[in-house]
Parts: C-alpha cells; structure tokens; sequence
C-alpha cells in the first residue's frame, strides 16, 4: 500500500517539478510586466495630466473589475476569435502580467502618495523639474513604502497563476491534475501540488523579507 | 538694481483670496524680514517669489526676469532662488554630503568631486564637516536646517528664501541656525526671511515687511517698525508679540 504511494509519488515528481518551473516562469515575467504598467499607472495617476490620470485610473478599475479567469479566456479564446493567434503560455503571461499591472498601480500610487509633500516642493526648489525629482528624491523613498504590499501582491500573483491551467498551460496544477487523470490518486497529488506551492510561496516570503531589510539600511 | 520686483501679486485658493495685490522692490543684497499674524499670507508670499505657489494676477520679476511669464523655465529660475523650510525637509535617503550634491550634480551638470569640494567648503561655514557622511535621521533639529540651508546654497543662489527657519527648533538650537544666516547676511547674500524671530529681524534686517489679511500693511526700517509703527494693525500685532 504505502510502498504503492511511494512510487507513484516518485514516478509523478519530476512531472510536478517541471510543472512547478513553468508556474515559477509565468509568474516571473507576469511580474515584470505587472512591475512595468504598475509604475507607468502609478505615475500617471499622481501626475496632473488629467487624461493620463483617468486613463489609468479606467485600466485598474477594468482589470480590478472583472474576474482574472474571464480576462485569461478574453485573451485565449477572445483573441483568436478577432483573428489573432496567442499561444497558451503567452495568453497566461499576458493575462496574469496586465491585471496584476492594475494592483501593483495601486501600489505605487499610495506609495508616492506616503511621502511628505516638503519632499518634492524641496527638490523642485533646488531646480530639479518634476521627473528629476520623481527619481531622484521620491521614487527611492516610495520604494520602501512599496516593497512590502508588493511582495504580498507577488505571492497572491503566483497563487493565482494555478487558474492558467485552464487555459490549457502546463502548470504546476495541470501537471497534477494529468496525473491524477491516469492515477486517480486524487488526494496524494493534490497534497504534493500543494506542499510545491507553499515551497515556493515561502521562499518568496523570505526574498521579500530580506528585500525589506535591504532597503531599511542606512534608517 | 532689484533682484526682486512684485507688482500687484495676487494669490487666490480657490474663492479664497490670500494675497490681495502685493508690491515690493528688494535690492542686490537686502536682507528682508517678513512679519505678520498666522494666515496673513506669508508663506504664500514667499512661496509664490520662486512659483511653488502659482500666480493668481501679478507679475514677479527675479533678477530682471519675469517668472510668471509662459516662456520662462522655472527650473533655471528655482536654480537662482534657494528655500528653506520650516521642516528642513532633508532627503532622508540620502546623506548629507549626498543631499548637498545632489542638485548641484543633476540639475547644474557638476562634476561630483567639484561639487563634494563645493560641499565641504558650506559644510565648513555652517560647522557640520564631521556630519558628511551621517544620515538627517542622526542629526538634531538645528543641524538639519544648518545642513538645508547649506543644500540651498550649493546650487549657488542669488537669493535666499527663509520660511520660519526657526520655528521647528528647540530654544536652545535657534542660535545656531540665526548665527549662519547672519554670516551669510553679511556677506551680502539677499535674503527674504519669515520669521517670529525678531531679534534677529532688528539686528539683520535691513527692511522689515508687516503683512496682515493679504496684503503689506507697512513697510520700514527696524527701528521704526519696532520702535515708531506708524499703522494701528502693526502697533496691535508687536504688543501681542513682544
Ligand atoms: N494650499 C492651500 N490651499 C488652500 N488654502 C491655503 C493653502 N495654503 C495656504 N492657504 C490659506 O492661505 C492663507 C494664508 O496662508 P499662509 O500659509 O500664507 O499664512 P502665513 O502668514 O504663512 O501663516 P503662518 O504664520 O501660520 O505660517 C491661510 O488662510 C491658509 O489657510
Ligand atoms: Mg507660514
């Protein structure tokens, strides 16, 4: 019996693990992308610009709006429907990336919003313009504001990343969920699925943790 | 010459009218204190002297150059007119060498090592070399501003604007923040000060500016503020105060 777990849980491994690359992999670059609208949605919702500021402020209420699982289909089946082609891991990247974009934006925004308004009037009152001043006096200090949100904003992110298994991607949870189709072995796998995910979750507990503590060197 | 001209400056928040047609000529090297009772517009008066604030109506002039006009680059403007504020407003990420050379490097294009020797030389003035390399948090009020008002200078102004410098400060470190801007007085820099500190406005000061509700209700020498006002609003004010 016992002996019986042990070898499908041995056989089903490295099938977990590729899994669990792929799902490590999507949520990397989803953060990136997330990292890189969240900065420009952030920016522009605390610029002046009212057509930036309303632009930006429609994409996060769009994508905080509406289910993840409704924007990953809209991508996956929507696209090809219009005509355009989207490989599955594309779809998933794009989709986990663009919402998550929306969050991070909130992020950002409530970061720079922390810092005392004498930090910019300072720099502007040395002669630095507005985008000098974003740099080199408020985003570095917002950055502290931001890394811990973020961090809890990255890890939701990869636990989400498990809806993209629909979406026909071979995830951590599809790979569990092919396995269980061959060995039944419902609870068995779903418990090592699950046991991979907080593996990971935790080791980016403590990444985010020590980013933390980087940052507060020099207080 | 004047280095600063105002002419009929008004400055309103929304509906709210807080400086109701402002004039004032200061000369190369004045040194004017600037008096008055909470929510007289002073700040704003100062604020509005390098644009933090905008200008309602008005026109303001720093050396010879309209700063309210379309075309002016207001950075190159706020290069000419250094502030300092009630709460230091000291970079907090960056230490005080950093916060000196900041500016100077990114907005003026100096070379570091000019401008760390540059540094050193206003770190010297104010008394705080040996704090180059600590952090605003490990610094006590009075070294901070000292510190602020040498990061106001590094970008070599031609004139220097004091909101309440002081007022953030215990007693005992008020000295030290008036000891700098008096040497930096005599040696000629312009300055508008805001301040409750009237001390240092009758032995500094070369004109003292009384506002009240908006606008200057009377302009003179110290002794005559202080010793002779010729209006009831400045009479009613300095017996409050002194
Ligand atoms: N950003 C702002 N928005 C709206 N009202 C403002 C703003 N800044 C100043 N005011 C108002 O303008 C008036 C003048 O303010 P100001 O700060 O210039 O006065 P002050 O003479 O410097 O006073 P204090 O001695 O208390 O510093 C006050 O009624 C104040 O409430
Ligand atoms: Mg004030």
């Amino acid at each position: 019996m016992i002996v019986d777990k042990i070898t499908v849980l041995r056989q089903a491994f490295p099938y977990l693990l590729q899994g669990a690359g792929m799902t490590i992999r999507l949520t990397f670059f989803a953060v990136m992308i997330g990292i890189a609208i969240g900065t420009i949605l952030g920016l522009a919702r605390v610029s002046r610009n009212k057509l930036f500021k309303g632009l930006a402020k429609a994409y996060i209420e769009f994508f905080r709006g509406t289910p993840l699982l409704i924007q990953l289909f809209l991508l996956y089946y929507g696209l090809p429907n219009l005509g355009i082609d989207i490989q599955s891991h594309v779809a998933a990247i794009l989709g986990l990336g663009l919402n998550s974009g929306a969050y991070v934006g909130e992020i950002v925004r409530s970061g720079i919003n922390a810092i005392d308004t004498g930090q910019m009037e300072a720099a502007r009152s040395l002669g630095m313009s507005y985008p000098q001043a974003m740099k080199y006096v408020i985003l570095p200090q917002a950055i502290k504001q931001v890394v811990p949100p973020l961090g809890n904003e990255f890890i939701a992110l990869l636990k989400d990343s498990s809806l993209v298994s629909v979406i026909a991607v071979r995830d951590l949870t599809r790979q569990g969920r092919l396995i269980i189709s061959r060995t039944y072995e419902s609870f068995l796998i779903f418990t090592a699925v699950a046991a991979l995910y907080f593996v990971m979750t935790f080791i980016m507990t403590r990444l985010v943790n020590y980013a933390e503590r980087r940052l507060n060197v020099g207080d | 010459m004047s280095v600063i001209k105002v002419e009929d400056l008004h400055k309103s928040f929304g509906d709210l009218e807080v400086l109701s047609g402002i004039d004032e000529e200061i000369k190369q090297g004045e040194v004017v204190v600037v008096i008055g009772p909470s929510g007289s517009g002073k700040s704003t008066f100062l604020r509005c002297l390098n644009r933090l604030e905008e200008i309602t109506a008005g026109k303001v002039w720093i050396d010879e150059e309209q700063i309210n006009s379309l075309e002016v680059d207001i950075n190159k403007i706020r290069q000419e007119t250094g502030m300092v504020f009630q709460h230091f407003n000291l970079f907090p990420h960056k230490n005080v060498l950093e916060n000196i050379t900041l500016a100077p490097v990114k907005v003026k294009g100096v070379e570091p090592k000019q401008a760390e020797k540059i540094a050193y030389d206003l770190l010297d003035k104010v008394g705080l070399r040996d704090k180059a390399s600590s952090y605003p948090q490990q610094l006590s009020g009075g070294q901070k501003q000292r510190i602020a008002i040498a990061r106001a200078l590094a970008m070599q102004p031609k004139v220097m604007l004091f909101d309440e410098p002081t007022s953030a400060l215990d007693p005992e470190m008020v000295g030290d923040v008036l000891e700098v801007m008096k040497a930096l007085a005599e040696e000629g820099m312009t300055m508008v000060v805001v301040t409750h500190e009237m001390g240092f406005a009758r032995e500094v000061g070369d004109r003292v500016l009384f506002m009240d509700q908006g606008l200057i209700v009377e302009v003179g020498p110290p002794e005559q503020i202080f010793g002779n006002p010729q209006q009831e609003r400045t009479q009613e004010f300095l017996a409050k105060i002194l």
